[in-house]
């Protein structure tokens, strides 16, 4: 059963007054995908979801709903579910009301009502629950009314804004895997909206990052971790984030300060180097470091340090633990465990 | 002791100014509706017993003022919260810049004193040439002679719409935007997102506008007196606390009953405490006294 259509954007922009909150933006979603719009607040992915909802008119550009352009439309006409971060619930209605609400506006008769209600919240397990007001439930299982009553109507876009910030961290884990579950089994093309890197990494099948109302990256999620486009996505993607270092590359090696590392094969001209946490290693003949911070993880352990003026995040494996301000040495991994970025934070080199 | 002694000390200025400005109205004017003083008993007043309430019921107008009073609430009422819903919901629909003005213009004839608002609308009413209403229609009448239950209503309205849409216009900011947003993707037109998620939302601060407004209606006199005096004609607006002030303070005949009047207070203050009640009991008022947020020790 795919009822997913693709969804694109053309040369999409949204301006309110002088701020330019989304800037040209293009994208493809294929048909039963599911996207993730990762970046932090202020970067232009829910005013891109708003739109696409048609909550928002965008300044310029133009949205598809397969062939069909919607961007004129008011919601009730483009065939989209919703789920909002406050969940967004009617107060006043019973949560089978506020499932049935899409229903009742389409004037579906009663019987085809009920039973379409039952059936979507049975499938999210709050079949049971179904007279009781919002207040009167759980916040995950808001959330699953939520979700019902986005998928109540069947749409052929289902828009996350955000959808699981406001859940527990032990059911946001389980919420993750349902919705993914759900998605894939009714091929709902979906867009989700997150701040959070780990959730996008998990749950989407490829991940448009966002910074300042401009699309940095859109690609899958192995991808953008193992060759990130720029700085920007560097640094947001992966938990604790890319070591940046700026400096010079000379050909041979990268120098930074006192530090000097060698690189067989590196580029030469100012910019960064780019290395991941846990491709960083403690060990006898490494560059001198001073430990500043040791935070246990439990799985991991993150250390700080400090090598020639240059901070750098160590993830070591439980077993290693050293003492806060001993001396270690850090080494450094193979070439192509590094991650060459020039001078204006473009990634440099194989892509 | 201590336990009793600090929160009674925290009450004490407000409950000494209700002592002083509510409770001991109230019983001053139930004790006086059981005298007879008026300007001739002035030195040497007696007690009557319910001699007042007596000649109150034998009243032949009393019938056609307790129906005017009803009239007067219930119209007037339906006026202030039907406008004040509309004028909150058309200045929350239209962007803020045009709304806040507009909304700022609607309140001021709720700043401006009473007599200054009432001598605008009698000039308003006037006969032509002078009266905008009667250029306008070209029939040239006074207007408050030939409609004052009209007139009363809508200048009474006109000011008390503007509570009503105070308090309607926050309740509906308050109101999260994304729950506007979610009625849009779940398919409602403008109208069916206020009557199926606005108007259920509102449900309380509408009876609380209803509630205050019957209250302060039930004894506001200010602009009939003011506009018409209870007239034209033979008590044609002259509602209850109107009466009640033309007996005891400005009697036609020279001779002012404080007695008779501050029966027919009494009666207002009895019928007031009686629909506070009810309102109350609607308003499941223990529901709404919450917790303190201030421990006092």
């Amino acid at each position: 059963m795919k009822r997913g259509i693709p969804v694109r954007l053309e040369g999409l922009s949204k301006r309110f007054g002088k701020v330019e909150a989304v800037k040209r933006l293009d994208l493809e979603i294929g048909a039963g995908e599911l996207v993730a719009f990762l970046g932090p607040s202020g970067c232009g992915k829910t005013t891109t979801l708003l739109m696409i909802a048609g909550i928002y008119r965008p300044t310029t550009g133009a949205v598809y709903f397969g062939d069909r352009r919607v961007d004129h439309l008011h919601p009730r006409d483009r065939d989209v579910g919703m789920v909002f971060q406050s969940y967004a619930l009617y107060p006043h209605l019973t949560l089978f009301e506020n499932i049935a609400f899409p229903l009742r506006l389409k004037r579906v008769p009663d019987a085809e009502v009920k039973e379409r209600v039952q059936k979507t919240a049975d499938l999210l397990g709050i079949g049971h629950i179904l007279e009781r007001k919002p207040a009167q439930v759980s916040g995950g299982q808001q959330q699953r009314a939520a979700l019902a009553r986005a998928l109540v109507k069947e749409p052929q876009v289902l828009l996350l804004d955000e959808p699981l910030s406001n859940l527990d961290a032990q059911i946001r884990l389980s919420a993750r895997a349902e919705i993914r579950r759900l998605q894939r089994d009714l091929g709902v093309t979906a867009i989700l909206v997150t701040h959070d890197q780990a959730e996008a990494l998990a749950m989407a099948d490829r991940v448009a990052v966002f910074s300042m109302g401009e699309l940095q990256q859109y690609d899958t999620p192995e991808v953008l971790y193992h060759r990130p486009k720029n700085t920007f996505v560097a640094g947001f993607v992966g938990s604790p984030p890319m070591n940046l270092i700026e400096g010079t590359f000379t050909g041979d090696g990268f120098r930074a300060g006192e530090l000097r590392i060698p690189i067989p094969g590196a580029p030469t001209g100012k910019g960064w180097l780019g290395v991941r946490p846990e491709h960083l290693a403690l060990g006898e003949g490494g560059h001198p470091a001073r430990v500043l911070v040791v935070e246990p993880l439990g799985r991991e352990v993150l250390v700080v340090a400090e090598v020639a003026g240059v901070r750098l995040q160590v993830l070591l494996p439980e077993g290693e633990r050293p003492e806060m301000g001993s001396e270690v040495g850090i080494v450094f991994p193979e070439p192509k465990e590094l991650h060459f970025f020039d001078e204006t934070g473009r990634r440099i080199g194989p892509e | 002791m201590r336990r009793y002694l600090t929160p009674f000390l925290f009450l004490s200025p407000a409950t000494l100014l209700i002592l002083l400005f509510f409770f001991t109205p109230v019983v001053a004017t139930i004790l006086l509706s059981f005298t007879d003083l008026s300007t001739t008993t002035f030195k040497n007043p007696s007690w009557v017993g319910l001699k007042n309430y007596q000649d109150l019921l034998a009243d032949p107008f009393l019938k056609k003022i307790f129906l005017n009073t009803v009239k007067y609430v219930a119209l007037t009422l339906a006026f202030n919260v039907g406008m004040g819903l509309l004028l909150a919901l058309l200045t929350s629909l239209v962007p803020e810049r045009y709304g806040d003005p507009f909304r700022a213009l609607w309140l001021l004839p709720r700043i401006l004193p009473p007599v200054v608002y009432v001598f605008i609308w009698q000039g308003l009413l006037a006969e032509a040439p002078m009266g905008l209403v009667s250029d306008i229609l070209g029939v040239s009448k006074n207007w408050l002679v030939a409609a004052p239950w009209t007139v009363v209503i809508l200048a009474n309205g006109f000011v008390g719409a503007s509570f009503g849409m105070l308090i309607f216009t926050s309740a509906i900011r308050s109101i999260s935007r994304e729950l506007f947003y979610a009625a849009a993707v779940d398919g409602a037109t403008t109208w069916q997102t206020i009557r199926r998620v606005v108007l259920p939302m509102l449900a309380w601060p509408i009876l609380f506008v209803t509630a205050y407004q019957t209250l302060s209606l039930l004894t506001s006199f200010e602009y009939i007196l003011l506009l018409t005096d209870g007239g034209p004609g033979f008590y044609t607006t002259e509602v209850w606390s109107l009466r009640a002030y033309h007996l005891a303070l400005s009697n036609y005949f020279g001779n002012v009953e404080f007695g008779l009047g501050a029966a027919m207070a009494a009666v207002l203050v009895v019928i007031g405490v009686v629909v506070s009640l009810f309102y109350l009991k609607i308003f499941n008022f223990k529901a709404l006294v919450t917790e303190p947020k201030i421990e006092i020790y």
